[in-house]
């Protein structure tokens, strides 16, 4: 019985007062305690608040909102950016990821810095520039006007300011995750005589493809929530230019408060499916970003 | 070329950074060069006039102050829960951990209907808030509620990976030489995590400048009052005053260069740490 400590040293470890088992619990309760109730207060509230509101009237007022014609014109607009939107900036996001990752050039730093840009970037400004390129009173407004094409307070303009806000998401997923893989796979298929693009799909996209699932679902999540630049461009023509976070706003201040939180709830779960993917796709490569 | 690239053999550099720099350029900067020459065109004096209206500048001291507050609720209480995310284990902290992103992903509409909803004076905290008299919501309070909560994602999701760096052993280590908790803090885990804090605020604060959607439902966009920046250049381009509106954006323009700038400068600070420390 020489093996392990005697009875007498654990407990005599056990009282001494180096770690203070009641003092690190109360800490741990002030922690989690104080997490909990800024989440609540903050998270937790308004997104429960979005789905008892939707519902205040009763489930039927709930499922008829969705029957009006504006607020499945805004459905329809909403998904029609979204699949315009999503592809352009998943091949953006690809292409620049390659050369990014895959290959080492001056100033690429500064080239990362300005893919970066639109997420400085306030989204009011996103549409903004867009006005000044092609409003009425902007440097191609006269020429469009002749030609009787509308950019601005129509589908063009929502695409670009929504291409504009969501331009990083795919790039900024990619970049890292395949900066981190390193080339040698790609080096060893090209060696034995595989083209580029065979190289890409079958050794590199299978590599990284839940990060570009990721990437592309959270490109999606703001394409189709997103509002400052959306306002700017699209002179809120009721079912018509009206996505489903402006629809929201015209609901709201109509005080259409079902309504209003019927549609945000359709956002709302939106956003969850989104981050449900995400941990999935966390789960199922073990990766952590940043 | 070959100073300007290193050699690889793999193939398609020419063609991904070609269309990358052009869908860059259509995209972005050409764009962002609109806004700058268009503030261009305006003269100087009507440049200073715009920029310096009561109006503009009152919007100028909510939204940086409203913004500077939030960050810095942010920098704490997102200290607080990285802490309990990484240091404790306790039911649900999974799912907590999923639900910081929220933020990221909810439209920016919904969450200003909700918080303008719970905070309203006959809302779920707004009615006890009320007769204690404070007023949350069509105040400058309401706005830092709503920049707070967009910007909290940021801080945490900055610390969490800072705290898992420092290193367990220096904690016990001090403490069977004596050292208290705060001191163990203040010296070993301050040190580690304060790029990362740093990094986390910036961006939080960035974010809070520009934001637009959560803030205008719970403002009440009183000129003078609580009307931001963002909110005025949606409302001078309405009065078709393009030259305004570019203006103020003109300068929005050049504060996001500015926090892009210390945020990288922030997160190479944070790599030197890193580096130093494992030396």
């Amino acid at each position: 019985m020489a093996a392990g400590p005697s009875k007498a040293i654990l407990a005599e470890l056990a009282s001494r007062p180096g770690r203070d088992t009641r003092a690190s619990s109360l800490m741990k309760a002030f922690f989690i305690g104080t997490s909990l109730l800024f989440l609540a207060a903050l998270l937790f509230a308004p997104l429960a608040i979005v789905f008892t509101t939707a519902v205040s009237k009763g489930l039927m007022p709930y499922f008829t909102s969705f029957k009006d014609s504006d607020t499945i014109a805004a459905i329809r607009l909403t998904l029609t950016v979204a699949a315009l939107v999503v592809p352009l900036n998943t091949i953006f996001g690809i292409s620049a990821a390659w050369c990014i990752a895959k290959f080492e050039f001056k100033g690429k730093s500064f080239l990362i810095t300005l893919i970066d840009l639109p997420i400085a970037v306030s989204p009011v400004i996103s549409g903004l520039v867009y006005v000044l390129l092609f409003g009425i009173q902007g440097w191609f407004g006269i020429w469009l006007q002749d030609h009787d094409i509308s950019i601005i307070y129509a589908l063009p303009g929502i695409v670009l300011a929504t291409m504009f806000v969501t331009f990083p998401y795919v790039a900024r997923e990619l970049i890292p995750l395949m900066q981190q893989l390193g080339n040698d796979e790609e080096e060893a298929a090209i060696t034995l005589g595989a083209g580029g693009l065979m190289t890409f799909f079958h050794v590199t996209l299978p590599k990284i493809r839940w990060g570009l699932v990721y990437g592309v679902i959270l490109c999606n999540a703001r394409a189709m929530g997103e509002f400052g630049a959306v306002t700017v461009v699209s002179g809120n023509i009721r079912g018509v230019t009206t996505t489903m976070p402006l629809h929201v706003e015209i609901l709201y201040n109509e005080y259409n408060f079902v309504g209003a939180f019927a549609v945000a709830s359709l956002l709302t779960l939106l956003a969850v499916i989104t981050l449900i993917i995400k941990s999935l796709v966390e789960w199922r490569t073990g990766y952590q970003r940043h | 070329m070959s100073s300007f690239r290193q050699p690889s053999i793999l193939p398609g550099f020419g063609l991904t950074l070609g269309f990358t720099t052009f869908f860059l350029g259509a995209v972005v900067l050409i764009p962002l060069a609109a806004l700058v020459m268009k503030t261009a065109t305006m003269g100087w004096d009507d440049f200073i006039k715009v920029l310096f209206a009561p109006r503009a500048l009152a919007s100028y001291r909510l939204t940086f102050g409203a913004s500077l507050l939030a960050a810095l609720v942010n920098s704490v209480f997102g200290f607080i829960i990285a802490w309990t995310l990484v240091r404790y284990e306790f039911p649900g902290r999974k799912f907590i951990d999923a639900l910081i992103d929220m933020p990221f992903a909810l439209p920016t509409a919904v969450s200003g209907i909700a918080l303008t909803a719970v905070f309203a004076p006959n809302g779920w905290f707004g009615q006890f808030l009320a007769p204690l008299g404070i007023k949350v919501a069509y105040t400058w309070i309401g706005v830092t509620v709503a920049l707070t909560l967009i910007g909290l994602p940021f801080v945490v999701r900055s610390v969490q990976p800072a705290l898992l760096e420092v290193q367990r052993d220096l904690e016990d280590a001090a403490e069977t030489l004596g050292a208290g908790r705060f001191y163990i803090f203040r010296r070993i885990i301050l040190p580690t995590v304060l790029p990362a804090l740093a990094t986390g605020f910036t961006m939080a604060f960035a974010r809070a400048v520009g934001e637009y959607g959560s803030v205008i439902f719970i403002a009440g966009n009183l000129p003078m009052k609580t009307e931001i920046t963002p909110l005025l250049i949606v409302i001078k381009l309405e009065q078709y005053d393009y030259a305004g509106a570019a203006a103020l954006g003109f300068i929005m323009l050049v504060m996001s260069f500015v926090m892009l700038l210390s945020i990288n400068l922030l997160q190479a600070w944070g790599r030197r740490r890193l580096v130093a420390a494992a030396r």
